[in-house]
C-alpha cells in the first residue's frame, strides 16, 4: 500500500467535511477519531463534532441506533466541524435514512451495499432499496460490499466470521484514507499498538484497511481522489486534543503552578466522566480521583480536601451540579478555594445525555439558596479547556472562592490540533497560608481571625494542623473578622455585601472588539458557539460587511469594559445554545437591547447559520 | 499523599502535655439545660488530654443538628458543614490528610436520614474517621418531629397519631454496611463513654459508635427503661472481648446461641459454659450483628461496648499507596511530557 498523501498528480481542495455513520456497533467513533488523527499529523487544521446515542447499544439497524462522527480538515484556519458535510459515509440503510439530509447536494456518499438487505432496509423504514432506485441521483454513490469484501480477505487468516465482520469500518477508513490522501502509517502503527498481543485482531484490521485502501485504487475511483494539504500553523510542537482531555491536563497544571496537590471528587456522568477517567491515570502528579457515591458526597470530598490545603475540584453535567449546589453555597460561606466543572448538555432532567446545550448559565449564575455570588469562566475550544481550568484554579486559589468553570458536550468530545504551551511560561499560582496569628484579642494575646480579609477582602487559610490557629467555621453566618458565630443583623447585611463586593472585585481581563470597532452589528458570546461565531462573521467580514465580535471567557465577574463596548454598537446578537440566558444577564447589568439566537437542537451552530442571521440583522 | 502538604506542623518531638481546658473553646455552650449533649463533650474533653494528641492535628467535622454544634466548642480546628454531608467532607480531609485526628459528629437525623448514604460509604471504603452518632431518637433543633430511629407509634409534631415508619438500628446498619468498627455507649456513664471513645480513636479505619443521648425537651426519659442508674445493671449487656456475655445484678443473666442468633438466658439455668464468648474480632460479623438484634428498642435488655473491632485496610493508606507506588515506579509527574504523551507533530 503506497502512502497516498504524498501523490503529486492528486488535486487539492482547500477543506473537506466528512461524516462517518454507522450503527452504534458499527465503531463510527473510532473511525472517526483515527482520520483525524492521521489528518492532525498530516498537518491539516480541523475540529470535529462526535454524536452518538445515549443507549450503549441501542437496537442495532434502526434510527436509533445511529453513530455519527463529523470532521472538518482544511489547510487553513477553521473553527467548527463544518456546516454540512461534503461526504457520508453510510454503513447500513439506518445511517443513510437519518443523515442523507445532511449531505451537501452534488455530495459524495459512500454506503456499505452488504447491510442494505432486507431486514435492515425495513428497520430503517426503506420500503425499496434506495441504492436501486433514482434517490440518490443527485449524489456521487460510491457503493462498497464492505462486509464481504472484509470477510473474504480475513479468511485465509483464520479470523472467525464474526470477528471479521467487526473490521468493516477499517474497510471503510481504508478506502478514504486512499479517496483523500490521508497518510496510512499512522493508522497501521495504531493498531498495532491498540491490539498489541492479540495477533489475529491486528492481522484482521489491517487486511480489511488494506482491502478499503485497494478497493479506491482498483474500483477506479481516481477521479474522486483529492488532498487537503496541511494547513500553515505557527511553528511549534502539536497533538490534537478533545476538550474534556485538555480540561485535565489543565487541572494537572494547575496543581503543579500552585504547588497543591489535586484533589477531584466526582460521580460518573456524561459527558464529564472522562475528566475522572483522564485524573485517575495521573497519580504521579500527586492526583487524587474520587470516585464518590454520588454527586453531593464528591462536592462534599472535594470541599474537605480544599479545606486541608488541597486544590480541591469536582466535575459533573448540569443534574450533577444541581445536586451539589448547597454544598457549593457552603464552600461561598467558608470561603474556601473550590472549582466546579460543569460539563453541559440537553436539559432539563436527563434530557439529551450525549448531545450539548449551554443551558446551564443562569444555574451558574445564580442557582444557589441565598445571595451567593461565584466567578464563572467559560471555554471556547477543545484545547481552550487547558487554559481556562487554569485561569478557574487561579482564581479560586488566589480569591478563595469556588468557582464554575463551563464546558459542553460539544467542546468536551470535539478535537482539534493544539500548539503545545511551554509549560515553563505559564503563569505560577502563588498560595500562601497562614502561619501565625494575625490579631491581638481583648486580653492582649495574640489571636488568629480566620475572617480578618486583606485588601482584596481575601481571608486567610490557616490549615489543620497548623499549631496555635486553631479555629472553628461553618455554615452558620459568622462575625466579619473573628470568624465566630453572629446573628446580628447588622453584620449578616455587612457580610452579604462583602460576599458580593470580593467577588464583583476579581480582575479579569477586558474584553476584545474584533473586527470592524465601529460595526452597527456587534455579535456577543460565550462558550463553544465561538468557533461558529468567528467563522461566520469572518465570512460576513471577507465580503465587506461591518460586523464585530466580542467573545466572553469571564462570566462573572464580567470584564469592566464590556458595557461601554456593548454600547458602541446598534445591534447585539448573542448566539446560544439555550434559550437566551446571557441576553438577560447583559441586559440587566447594561440596559443594552441584545436579542438573543437561539438553537437547542442539541447539535451546536454552524457557521452558516451564524453567517445568515447577522445578515438579516444587517438588512434591518 | 506521597508529599503531605508543606504545612509547618510541629510534628516533631514530644506532644505537649494538655488538660481539659485547653480543649475548650471560648464559645458558651448553647445546648438546652440538661441535654444529653453536655456530658458526650465532656468525655471527649477529658478524654483528649489522656491519648497523648495535638489539638492541632485534631478536627471535629459536624452536620447539622443539635449534636452537629460540637465543633464550636472545641479549641482544635472544626467545620460546621451541612445537613448529612460531614461523612463527605471528612473523607476528603482523611483521604488527603493522614496526619489528621478525625471526628465526625452528627445526630440520628443527620446521619441516618438526609446522609444516609454518606455514612454507609464511609463505613464501607473505611476511612480514617472517629464517627459518633449521637442518638436521641427525635428531630431536636427543628423542635420535634420523628426521626429515623424513632419507634412506630410514635407520637411528634409530625406524626400526631404515631409514626409509621420502622426505625433504624444504627449498630445493625453498620455492620450491614461493612463497618471494621462498630460500638455503643449511653450518655449517663462517661466512664463507659471514654473507654468507648479511646477504643474508637486507637481504630485505624473507620469507627462507628452510637451514643444513646437524651433529649430532655423533645424525647425525655428515651433511654430511661435501660440506662436509668436503679435499672442499668439489669438492662445493659456490657461486651466484654473474650468474656462470657453476662449481665444482671448478680450476673445472673447471660447471652447464648440459639438457632439462627443469639439469646437471653438464666445462667442458673444453662451454666456459664453455655455462654456466648464475645469475641469483636471475629471476621464474619453475623454474630455481632445478632447480638445487635438482642433488643428490639431501648426497653429490654440492650448490649452496649464494642460489638465489632475488625482491623481491614484502611481506605485513605490504600489510595495514597496507589499514589505512592505509581510515582516510585513511573517518577515524579513531568507536565511537559504528559502535554507530548499523545501523538505529536512538528510544524
Amino acid at each position: 500500500m503506497s502512502d497516498t498523501a504524498v501523490q503529486p498528480s492528486v488535486p487539492a481542495v482547500d477543506k473537506l467535511v466528512i461524516r462517518f455513520a454507522g450503527d452504534s456497533g458499527d465503531g463510527m467513533q473510532l473511525t472517526g477519531d483515527r482520520f483525524t488523527s492521521a489528518s492532525a499529523l498530516f498537518g491539516n487544521d480541523l475540529a470535529t463534532l462526535p454524536e452518538y446515542p445515549a443507549e450503549i447499544r441501542a437496537p442495532a439497524g434502526t434510527l436509533a441506533g445511529v453513530s455519527a462522527f463529523q470532521v472538518q480538515i482544511s489547510d487553513h484556519d477553521i473553527m467548527t466541524p463544518g456546516d454540512a458535510p461534503d461526504v457520508l459515509v453510510a454503513m447500513n440503510p439506518a445511517a443513510l435514512k437519518s443523515d442523507l439530509h445532511l449531505l451537501v447536494p452534488g455530495g459524495t456518499l459512500i454506503v456499505n451495499a452488504d447491510s442494505f438487505e432486507e431486514r435492515n432496509l425495513a428497520k430503517a423504514g426503506y420500503e425499496s432499496n434506495p441504492l436501486e432506485g433514482h434517490e440518490l441521483d443527485g449524489y456521487r454513490l460510491i457503493t462498497a460490499p464492505m462486509t464481504s469484501l472484509t470477510k473474504g480477505v480475513c479468511k485465509d487468516l483464520g479470523v472467525k466470521t464474526r470477528d471479521a465482520e467487526r473490521s468493516k469500518n477499517f474497510f471503510a477508513l481504508g478506502l478514504v484514507s486512499w479517496m483523500y490522501s490521508r497518510p496510512t502509517q499512522p493508522t497501521l502503527d495504531w493498531i498495532d499498538a491498540k491490539f498489541a498481543d492479540r495477533e489475529l485482531i491486528i492481522a484482521a484490521n489491517r487486511a480489511a484497511f488494506a482491502a478499503g485502501h485497494a478497493f479506491g485504487e482498483t474500483a477506479e475511483l481516481g477521479h474522486q481522489q483529492v488532498v487537503v494539504n496541511a494547513a500553515p500553523h505557527e511553528p511549534g510542537t502539536y497533538t490534537n486534543i478533545s476538550g474534556n482531555m485538555a480540561l485535565a491536563w489543565g487541572l494537572v497544571a494547575a496543581g503543579e503552578l500552585s504547588g497543591l496537590p489535586v484533589f477531584l471528587g466526582s460521580y460518573p456522568i456524561t459527558p464529564a466522566s472522562d475528566i475522572l477517567h483522564e485524573l485517575s491515570r495521573h497519580k504521579s502528579f500527586g492526583v487524587t480521583a474520587f470516585q464518590a457515591e454520588d454527586e453531593i458526597a464528591a462536592v462534599g470530598a472535594a470541599l474537605g480536601a480544599s479545606y486541608g490545603g488541597c486544590l480541591g475540584v469536582t466535575a459533573s453535567s448540569g443534574p450533577g451540579i444541581a445536586l451539589k449546589s448547597e454544598t457549593i453555597s457552603l464552600a461561598v460561606s467558608l470561603e474556601l478555594p473550590l472549582l466546579i466543572i460543569d460539563i453541559q448538555r440537553g436539559g432539563p432532567s436527563t434530557g439529551l445525555p450525549t448531545k450539548t446545550e449551554a443551558g446551564d448559565l443562569l444555574m451558574a449564575m445564580y442557582g444557589r439558596h441565598g445571595e451567593s455570588p461565584l466567578p464563572i469562566v467559560a471555554a471556547r475550544t477543545p484545547s481552550d479547556c487547558f487554559a481556562v481550568a487554569i485561569e478557574a484554579s487561579r482564581i479560586a486559589l488566589t480569591y478563595r472562592t469556588p468557582v464554575i468553570l463551563l464546558s459542553d458536550g460539544y467542546l468536551a468530545n470535539g478535537s482539534e490540533p493544539w500548539r503545545l504551551p511551554d509549560v515553563d511560561s505559564l503563569a505560577r499560582i502563588p498560595v500562601e497560608f497562614a502561619t501565625g496569628f494575625n490579631h491581638v484579642g481583648a486580653d492582649g494575646e495574640p489571636e488568629f481571625w480566620p475572617y480578618l480579609r486583606d485588601d482584596m477582602l481575601v481571608r486567610p487559610l490557616a490549615l489543620p494542623g497548623t499549631p496555635g490557629l486553631m479555629h472553628r467555621i461553618g455554615g452558620i453566618e459568622k462575625e466579619d473578622g473573628s470568624g465566630n458565630v453572629s446573628y446580628d443583623p447588622e453584620n449578616h447585611a455587612h457580610m452579604v455585601a462583602v460576599r458580593a463586593e470580593r467577588i464583583a472585585r476579581i480582575e479579569v481581563p477586558d474584553v476584545e472588539v474584533v473586527g470592524d470597532p465601529d460595526a452597527d452589528v456587534l455579535v456577543l458570546g460565550w462558550g463553544s458557539t465561538w468557533g461558529a461565531i468567528t467563522s461566520g462573521v469572518r465570512r460576513l467580514t471577507r465580503v465587506g460587511h461591518k460586523v464585530a465580535q466580542v467573545h466572553l471567557t469571564h462570566l462573572n465577574p464580567l470584564p469592566e469594559n464590556l458595557g461601554e463596548v456593548l454600547r458602541r454598537h446598534r445591534k447585539i446578537l448573542v448566539p446560544e445554545m439555550n434559550m437566551g440566558q446571557l441576553v438577560k444577564i447583559v441586559r440587566s447589568e447594561y440596559l443594552v437591547d441584545a436579542r438573543a439566537i437561539s438553537k437547542v437542537t442539541g447539535q451546536p451552530f454552524t457557521a452558516g447559520e451564524i453567517e445568515q442571521v447577522t445578515l438579516g440583522a444587517l438588512d434591518d | 499523599m506521597t508529599d503531605v502538604l508543606h504545612i509547618a506542623t510541629t510534628d516533631v518531638g514530644e506532644v505537649p502535655a494538655t488538660k481539659r481546658s485547653d480543649w475548650q473553646s471560648d464559645q458558651e455552650v448553647r445546648w438546652c439545660p440538661g441535654c444529653g449533649d453536655y456530658s458526650i463533650l465532656t468525655a471527649v474533653q477529658l478524654l483528649l488530654p489522656e491519648l497523648g494528641v495535638r489539638r492541632e492535628n485534631t478536627v471535629f467535622i459536624s452536620g447539622i443538628g443539635c449534636a452537629a454544634r460540637f465543633p464550636y466548642y472545641m479549641d482544635t480546628y472544626g467545620v460546621h458543614t451541612i445537613h448529612g454531608r460531614s461523612p463527605a467532607f471528612a473523607t476528603g480531609l482523611a483521604m488527603t490528610r493522614p496526619d489528621l485526628d478525625i471526628w465526625v459528629v452528627g445526630g440520628d437525623g443527620d446521619m441516618l436520614s438526609i446522609g444516609g448514604n454518606h455514612l454507609i460509604h464511609a463505613l464501607r471504603r473505611n476511612i480514617n474517621l472517629n464517627i459518633m452518632l449521637v442518638n436521641n431518637q427525635i428531630y431536636g433543633l427543628t423542635k420535634g418531629q420523628y426521626s429515623p430511629t424513632s419507634e412506630i407509634g410514635k407520637i411528634t409534631k409530625s406524626s400526631p397519631i404515631g409514626a409509621t415508619a420502622r426505625p433504624f438500628n444504627p449498630v445493625s446498619l453498620a455492620l450491614g454496611a461493612e463497618a471494621s468498627f462498630v460500638a455503643r455507649t449511653h450518655d449517663l456513664d462517661r466512664r463507659h463513654m471514654q473507654e468507648v471513645f479511646r477504643r474508637v480513636f486507637d481504630h485505624d479505619g473507620a469507627a462507628l459508635v452510637e451514643v444513646y443521648q437524651n433529649c430532655n425537651v423533645f424525647n425525655d426519659g428515651a433511654f430511661g427503661d435501660i440506662t436509668r442508674k436503679d435499672v442499668r445493671e439489669d438492662m445493659l449487656i456490657d461486651l466484654r472481648h473474650g468474656e462470657p456475655i453476662r449481665f444482671g445484678k448478680e450476673q445472673q443473666f447471660g447471652v447464648s446461641r440459639r438457632p439462627g442468633g443469639v439469646q437471653i438466658v438464666e445462667v442458673a439455668d444453662v451454666g456459664v459454659d453455655a455462654l456466648l464468648v464475645h469475641d469483636e474480632t471475629t471476621a464474619d460479623p453475623s454474630t455481632a450483628f445478632s447480638l445487635s438484634r438482642l433488643a428490639e428498642g431501648p426497653h429490654t435488655p440492650t448490649p452496649i461496648g464494642v460489638f465489632r473491632s475488625c482491623p481491614r485496610d484502611e481506605y485513605g493508606h490504600m489510595v495514597s499507596d496507589q499514589i505512592a507506588e505509581v510515582t516510585d515506579r513511573r517518577g515524579k509527574g513531568d507536565l511537559a511530557a504528559l502535554l507530548r504523551s499523545q501523538p505529536t507533530w512538528e510544524v
